[in-house]
């Protein structure tokens, strides 16, 4: 593996691979000095060219704990402002001297553009509506750890399905390690045509709640409630909020997933995210052990075989 | 003015291929025959190749005025004789648009100065491509412009356009329609359809052609104007147009070498060569417009040859602008992927277009007392493997594309050859 | 060496740490993947035979603290537990071979990690010499004298499926 730009067409053995390591980097994160001098001397650059703190602070975390250096750069205080390229952005960084970098985006595909530019290995840390590999790595650490494998969980994705990163990365990862995934939206916020994912889809949460070992809820993009997608956010969560009632109705043992930041009251209601079987803290300490994982991946020697 | 000999090869004649040499002088076409062998002569070698006329390209993007760092007519002119063209229609986006008869006989005047393709200039439909009134129409139809087009953008208000074509029927031009509908592609960056899907990526449908098409079918038959599709991209438009054609309408349309070439698939790798206007389609378009093109639903083929510089393709595909060259290959695409017999291939890439476009001296079958104007296509021979425009945003380099020109004459001048003329750089 | 002997020397070594630690009251054995695991487990059994104690076992990993990442590919990590605070306990560290001494090295800085154990011992199966730093065993099951360009190989039981310690030529030197 020499850059982790996307979900799509990641073999399983990669994939358990990377949730292996991420087990035992969760050890490390418990150890009375939580930090381990194996990436001493190598510098990560974090460039998110589209505003993300909890990634970005995540992969942060990561680095620093494996003895990495890092360095961010936002666009907010770059010299994007002042007309330069992305190119030459990221070769500017380049020659600062890193080792790795970190790219989120609002563009689809330039973490492959970056990619194409730079020597040194890429990591998509969220591009466009695209793919986000880390959220989805961590997540299905998340729900691995309380079914002990993915094979043949049921997995809901609910929420706006279309506009989402998430979704487009952590379908492909949960299909891969053998879930059943079903995509749960209003019509307008199903993708589009959907006959090459591998999931199932449809519009009525109620249906299939029963069915599913695990709840995936997307954030709800307020703002699009006002892009007339849905008719209100009343009337969403109505239908697809995870209200009091359906987590009752959940089976005994499902949990329910977001990947934050959450809208209490609108996509969750308040009670369950402080339920037990709420693993959202759970899927942010998982983020760092993944994303430990996978810069520890990244920055070995090139493998031979 | 020396004599040529064009040797051994396939001629195309009004009465079907023969292989005979075409013995040229004055700039016309002298005589056809065997072993025209003569000691002054340039003789220049055929055999194995097809001799027919020059082929026309009725969408040309030389980006002069206003945008030279791209190309201009002097660059955008050899990339033309590359790939056996001896006339271009020149788009009139320009900066400032061709919306005037001065600004036509300007891009005219170039092109003749350059000398290597007869540069036709096309005018705006409306005023600045600004969409809200007519251009000075008499005025570019004075200075010899016979198509108009927004090419760009398409005339979205239906009135202006009807008025539009009003006056062009009578005069005789012709309405060439860039036809994607604002607000179905707003915000889009390459087809809908399962590929965008997953990249999660804003797409335009493919009806955001046959809408306007379909609309624009209906002031034909109100006007009488003569319309031509440009670049069509999506199975639905063909339709359209085969309808529009039975019912005896005056439509005309044509197809890019890019779309005959690719479908949204290749934008998976979200390179942005593969970001174009229209969007490549899915692979029964792609099925579709091959086989409108061979059965002549589709009239012609139409480079959209659209020159960007490095630093302005090299970005996120959905900060690219749009478009891709295609004068140096479009032979080659039509050869090895539609792989037509050399009548029709001369027939889509000059007969048609030239008259389209009334242009004289172009588009006439090889025998004596024609203008020596003539492509030699070399259908076998690896294509150019190298950009000949001032831009390098081309999608067919290193794809195996087989057929190139070998050599290109304008009225008997060679202008290009693969064989004899050392490369310029 | 064969299972018996193999069988032979870690019972020595069992008693010979007893003997040099007094008793297994502080002993935490930890053993270094991959075979130092279950050698160390058999050490923990070994001296549960003969004090009848329950000697706490830990595992360590030392991938993380290896100081050659870049030039190979990342190690499958295997798995580090320590079962309770080492803070003032008698590690013994348990490994197969002892060779240049970087394994030690890392498990050392790695140990440290964990806490500030009040003394740490080292236990080999074999030690084939070539240190390329100042460490040495406390227990030593056999001294092997090898050439630098031999390979050392051993198999054990739980990891291998097979029972035994060869010596073998090898054309290059890799560690």
């Amino acid at each position: 593996m020499r850059h982790l730009l996307s979900m799509e067409g990641v073999e399983r053995a990669v994939i358990e691979g990377l949730l292996d390591d991420g087990d035992e980097f969760l050890e490390v994160l418990d150890r009375p000095i939580p930090k381990v001098p194996t990436l001493r001397g190598k510098t990560v650059a974090t460039m998110f060219f589209e505003p993300s703190t909890r990634t970005r602070l995540s992969f942060e975390k990561a680095a620093k704990s494996l003895s990495a250096d890092t360095m961010s750069f936002s666009p907010g205080t770059s010299s994007l402002s002042k007309g330069e390229s992305l190119k030459d952005t990221v070769l500017t960084i380049q020659a600062m001297g890193v080792d790795l970098m970190v790219v989120r985006h609002a563009a689809t595909g330039a973490p492959w553009r970056v990619a194409d530019w730079v020597d040194v290995p890429v990591v998509n840390g969220g591009d466009g509506a695209h793919q986000h590999p880390t959220q989805a790595l961590l997540d299905a650490l998340t729900i691995r750890q309380r079914f002990t494998t993915l094979d043949g969980v049921r997995v809901g994705i609910v929420g706006d399905i279309r506009h989402s990163r998430v979704a487009r990365s952590n379908v492909w990862a949960f299909a891969a390690l053998g879930a059943e995934v079903t995509l749960v939206a209003p019509p307008t916020l199903l993708p589009l045509d959907a006959t090459t994912w591998p999931a199932a889809t449809t519009s009525d949460l109620d249906d299939v709640l029963t069915e599913l070992d695990a709840v995936y809820l997307l954030r709800v993009q307020k703002e699009r409630g006002g892009a007339s997608v849905f008719p209100s956010l009343a009337e969403y969560t109505a239908r697809f909020g995870m209200t009091v009632e359906r987590f009752n109705r959940l089976k005994p043992d499902a949990v329910v997933l977001h990947p934050g930041p959450m809208n209490r009251g609108v996509e969750i209601s308040a009670r369950v995210a402080d339920d037990p079987r709420a693993l959202v803290l759970d899927q942010v300490r998982n983020g760092v052990a993944v994303r430990m994982a996978v810069l520890y991946q990244l920055l070995g020697g090139e493998r031979d075989e | 003015m020396n004599d040529l000999i064009l040797e051994g090869g396939l001629v195309l004649t009004p009465d079907g291929p023969v292989t005979a040499d075409v013995f040229v002088r004055d700039g016309i076409v002298a005589g056809l025959g065997e072993s025209l062998g003569s000691d002054e002569a340039t003789v220049l070698d055929c055999r194995g190749a097809w001799v027919g006329p020059g082929f026309v390209d009725v969408h040309t993007h030389l980006r002069e005025p206003g945008e030279e760092w791209k190309e201009d007519i002097g660059s955008g002119s050899e990339a033309a004789a590359a790939g056996g063209y001896t006339a271009v229609l020149a788009m009139p986006n320009t900066d400032p648009p061709i919306d005037a008869g001065h600004l036509a006989r300007y891009v005219a005047d170039r092109g003749s100065e350059v000398g290597l393709v007869t540069v036709i200039p096309a005018g705006c439909v409306t005023a600045g491509r600004a969409g809200e009134r007519l251009s000075h129409l008499d005025e570019l139809w004075m200075a010899g412009v016979r198509v108009f087009t927004d090419d760009g953008d398409s005339v979205a208000d239906a009135g202006l356009l009807r008025r539009a074509m009003d006056y062009l029927a009578q005069l005789g031009g012709i309405v060439a329609q860039h036809a994607i509908d604002a607000g179905l592609a707003r915000g889009g960056h390459m087809h809908e359809g399962d590929v965008s899907s997953r990249l999660g990526m804003a797409a335009i449908p493919a009806e955001a052609e046959s809408t306007v098409v379909a609309r624009d079918l209906a002031l034909v038959r109100l006007t009488g104007c003569r319309y031509h599709i440009q670049h069509v991209s999506a199975s639905q438009t063909v339709a359209l147009i085969a309808a529009a054609k039975a019912e005896g309408l005056p439509v005309t349309a044509e197809v890019t070498p890019h779309h005959l070439a690719f479908d949204h698939r290749v934008v998976e790798s979200t390179d942005p060569v593969f970001k174009m206007m229209p969007p490549l389609r899915s692979p029964e378009d792609r099925e579709a417009l091959v086989v409108a093109l061979r059965d002549g639903v589709i009239d012609m083929v139409a480079t959209d040859h659209a020159p960007h510089a490095d630093h302005e393709k090299d970005v996120p595909f959905e900060h690219a602008p749009h478009g891709v060259i295609g004068l140096e290959w479009a032979g080659a695409v039509v050869n090895t992927q539609v792989g037509l017999e050399p009548v029709a291939f001369y027939e889509r890439l000059s007969i048609a277009p030239a008259a389209l476009l009334g242009a004289s001296g172009q588009g006439r079958w090889i025998e004596p007392g024609a203008p020596a104007t003539m492509t030699v296509f070399d259908p076998e021979a690896d294509a150019l493997d190298h950009a000949r425009s001032r831009s390098r945003n081309t999608p067919h380099l290193g794809r195996g594309l087989r057929g190139r020109a070998r050599h290109t004459l304008l009225q008997g001048t060679l202008t290009h050859s693969a064989t004899i003329v050392p490369h310029p750089s | 060496m064969e299972r018996a002997d193999i069988a032979r020397a870690l019972r020595r070594i069992a008693h010979e740490i007893m003997e040099r630690n007094h008793g297994a009251g502080d002993i935490v054995l930890v053993g270094i993947h991959t075979r130092g695991v279950p050698l160390a487990r058999r050490l923990a059994d070994a001296i549960g035979e003969i004090e009848s104690v329950e000697v706490p076992l830990g595992s360590l990993d030392i991938g993380l603290y290896r100081d050659d990442l870049a030039s190979r590919p990342a190690p499958v990590l295997g798995h580090t537990a320590m079962p309770v605070g080492i803070d003032g306990r008698t590690i013994v560290l348990v490994d197969d071979v002892l060779f240049t001494g970087r394994t030690i090295r890392a498990a050392l800085d790695a140990l440290v990690d964990f806490g500030r154990p009040a003394r740490v011992q080292l236990a080999v199966l074999v030690d084939r010499g070539h240190r390329e730093l100042p460490i040495r065993a406390d227990y030593v099951g056999k001294n092997l004298p090898t050439s630098f360009k031999e390979r050392v190989t051993v198999h054990l039981e739980e990891t291998d499926r097979e029972e035994g310690v060869w010596i073998e030529k090898r054309a290059e030197v890799a560690l």
